[in-house]
């Protein structure tokens, strides 16, 4: 009996037979703070240092679908990540940084039609060729429901959102990924390896079942399909998460949705540190569990990474900080040869095992959520958010009781040795903000925008495919809010029934 | 027309700590203020968790409404300069400055010291034990009542 080798079904062992042996993965440290001048500055920065593709980090205005001169979004102007509230934002946040030739993933979810639009246009004015773009944009809206919680509207005209997004990539953007399935945020709200996993896999079910509604043939869309996983500290738990997850991808299109080309069967990740394993006390000691991290998700075959930098307990990384992290992958690849060997744990007893334990709990999460009727029907119950709730909660009680070790936390040390600077973001970037806002609202051609907004209401009260509304939206220089308060008034607003 | 509210002077040793844990903001990362609200409830307090997105304007209405002697905030975003401070203004105005109002979350020492000059009871900072918040909270409020 042989096993499959790394590049044969169902890929446990990794889904190209070379691994980096050919081609290193990406290294993408997500980023993006204050304004889109000041993040285009740090991502130049971080290509002077090798980084090989970008990541945008949004503020919470942004991935909210509110403008930064918003009421609400006072205080939070450029805190969490860059705030783009324009077609002329995306612009200077690409400034000198050739899209047709750099790949860019982007963390948005609810607005990610709507910002999607603003990166095809701005890619469209420096003259790049749409075909050629390549990059990831989140938009996994399921997720936000399970853990992250930055919904705008109720699940289903989310959905639909989702898969026009999907449609659109697959007829005008083939190269770019519409969707990335994340777990990451499932198992920083608390949740198992297992759980991220098994919920994360589902969603991807979802949305396949969205777009086969839609009429686009699987092996149309699926190879474009992507996944972001979290590296958490149990090392071999998360080596065979990922084997598992590309057994059980692989199984799924194959056998239940009867994809016939390869690439729709074979599971791509992006991989990130995990953030929640971060900690305030001794906060070098991150940097060693970054690096853990980071070894595991290399050596479970991620496509790319991002590491977290050491002082992200505190503050968003200060630029000394983000290279540092940056550094770290650098030395994993070019240093300490894990590159030469394709998932070099292939074949030992203990990960085989593991592997298998978790493909067969994986599976047993999802033929439940099948049996609720699918993922949007489980979170309307509240299943997932239970599942994780709970989770985090026997999490915390067992650091308390010390059976889960943090070191320096909860065992040996628990100095406070800071780190020499914190990223401070004070209050210039939301000013800033709030004049240019206020300057593009007093320019535009206001009666194109008014034109441009309601037409795009007619789509969205109806059934076409929203994109090339929103692209002409976003072209008249409508807003971020303005475009997602269209579909607040259409669709409505959202609001959960929190599961403690 | 200001109220206030029909405090309860009364309030018996023996009823339990009524706390509202409440997650202002934009942010919807809420594992904590759960995880908080839980281990509150498991040692023996009433707990009423608000949910996403409150406006102070709202927490303190829930905090009057709920009669409750503590307000628990939890902030990840880098907003409790602009959130906490707006929070102490109105319980002062509704004359509700005797709500123990603790905050918890991403907060560097120098915003901690200047919320607890707003009168802010303690900030608990990433690491915290929830042991050590539920005693916290049991002396403080014992010292008032």
């Amino acid at each position: 009996m042989s096993e499959p080798l790394p590049g044969e079904f169902p890929y446990t062992r990794g889904i190209h037979r070379d691994m980096y042996r050919s081609r290193l993965w990406t290294m993408r440290q997500f980023s993006g703070f204050a304004t889109a001048t000041e993040t285009n500055a740090r991502y130049r920065e971080l290509l002077a240092q090798g980084q090989t593709g970008l990541s945008v980090a949004f503020d919470l205005p942004t991935l909210m679908g509110v403008d930064s001169d918003h009421p609400t979004a006072l205080g939070e102007v450029g805190k969490c990540g860059v705030a783009i509230s324009s077609l002329q934002d995306m612009e200077a946040l690409f400034e000198g940084i050739p899209l047709g030739e750099i790949t860019v993933s982007m963390t948005i979810n609810s607005p990610a039609a709507v910002i999607w639009a603003m990166y095809l246009a701005a890619a469209e004015r420096q003259g790049a060729d749409w075909r050629s773009l390549s990059g990831t944009l989140q938009n996994d809206i399921l997720k936000e429901y399970i853990a992250q919680k930055e919904f705008l509207y109720p699940p289903r005209p989310s959905m639909r959102l989702v898969t026009d997004t999907i449609e659109f990539a697959t007829q005008y953007v083939p190269r770019f990924n519409p969707i990335s399935i994340s777990g990451y945020h499932i198992r920083e709200a608390g949740s198992t390896a297992v759980q991220e996993l098994a919920f994360t896999l589902r969603d991807g079910i979802e949305y396949v079942d969205w777009a086969l509604e839609r009429g686009l043939a699987i092996d149309s869309f699926a190879p474009r399909l992507s996944f972001f996983f979290n590296a958490h500290n149990d090392f071999f738990e998360e080596i065979a998460k990922y084997r598992a997850a590309r057994a059980l991808w692989a199984r799924l299109m194959r056998d239940r949705y009867r994809a016939r080309d390869e690439r729709s069967w074979k599971l791509r990740f992006h991989a990130q540190t995990a953030g929640c394993s971060l900690t305030w006390q001794e906060p070098r000691n991150n940097i060693v569990r970054t690096a853990i991290q980071a070894l595991a998700a290399v050596l479970g075959g991620c496509q790319s990474l991002h590491t977290n930098s050491l002082d992200e307990a505190f503050a968003l990384p200060s630029e000394s900080a983000a290279i540092l992290a940056l550094r770290t992958q650098q030395v994993l690849a070019y240093e300490t040869g894990i590159a030469r060997e394709p998932d070099p744990f292939g074949g030992s007893a203990y990960l085989e095992e593991l592997t298998a334990e978790t493909e067969a709990a994986a599976s047993d999460y999802i033929r439940r959520i099948d049996e609720m009727g699918g993922m949007i029907a489980a979170i309307e119950r509240g299943f997932p958010q239970a599942e994780i709730a709970n989770a985090s909660y026997s999490y915390q009680r067992s650091v308390e009781q010390r059976e889960t070790v943090i070191v320096g936390v909860n065992k040996f040390g628990g100095e406070q040795t800071r780190p020499i600077e914190i990223l401070q973001i004070g209050d210039a970037a939301r000013k800033q903000q709030v004049e240019r806002l206020a300057e593009l609202r007093r320019t535009r051609d206001n009666a194109r925008v008014g034109d441009a907004l309601e037409q795009l209401r007619r789509t969205a009260e109806g059934s076409e495919n929203t994109l090339p509304r929103i692209l002409d939206a976003v072209r008249a220089n409508a807003t971020v809010g303005e475009i997602c308060g269209v579909f607040r008034e259409v669709f409505g607003a959202h609001r959960e029934t929190p599961v403690l | 027309m200001e109220e206030g509210r029909k405090q309860s002077f009364d309030r018996n040793m023996d009823q339990p700590i009524r706390v509202l844990v409440a997650k202002p903001g934009l942010d919807g990362h809420d594992r904590g203020a759960k995880v908080i609200a839980r281990a509150l409830r498991d040692a023996g307090m009433e707990v009423i968790y608000t949910g996403l997105r409150q406006t102070p304007e709202m927490i303190v209405n829930a905090a009057l409404q709920e009669d409750v002697q503590v307000i628990g905030l939890s902030i990840l975003s880098g907003a409790h300069n602009t959130i906490v401070p707006r929070v102490m203004e109105l319980l002062k105005e509704k004359h509700m400055d005797d709500v123990l109002v603790l905050v918890g979350g991403i907060v560097p020492d120098g915003d901690a010291d200047n919320l607890k000059r707003l009168g802010v009871a303690a900030v608990f900072q990433p690491g915290a034990s929830l042991e050590g918040i539920v005693e916290f909270i049991r002396h403080s409020v014992q010292q008032t009542a």
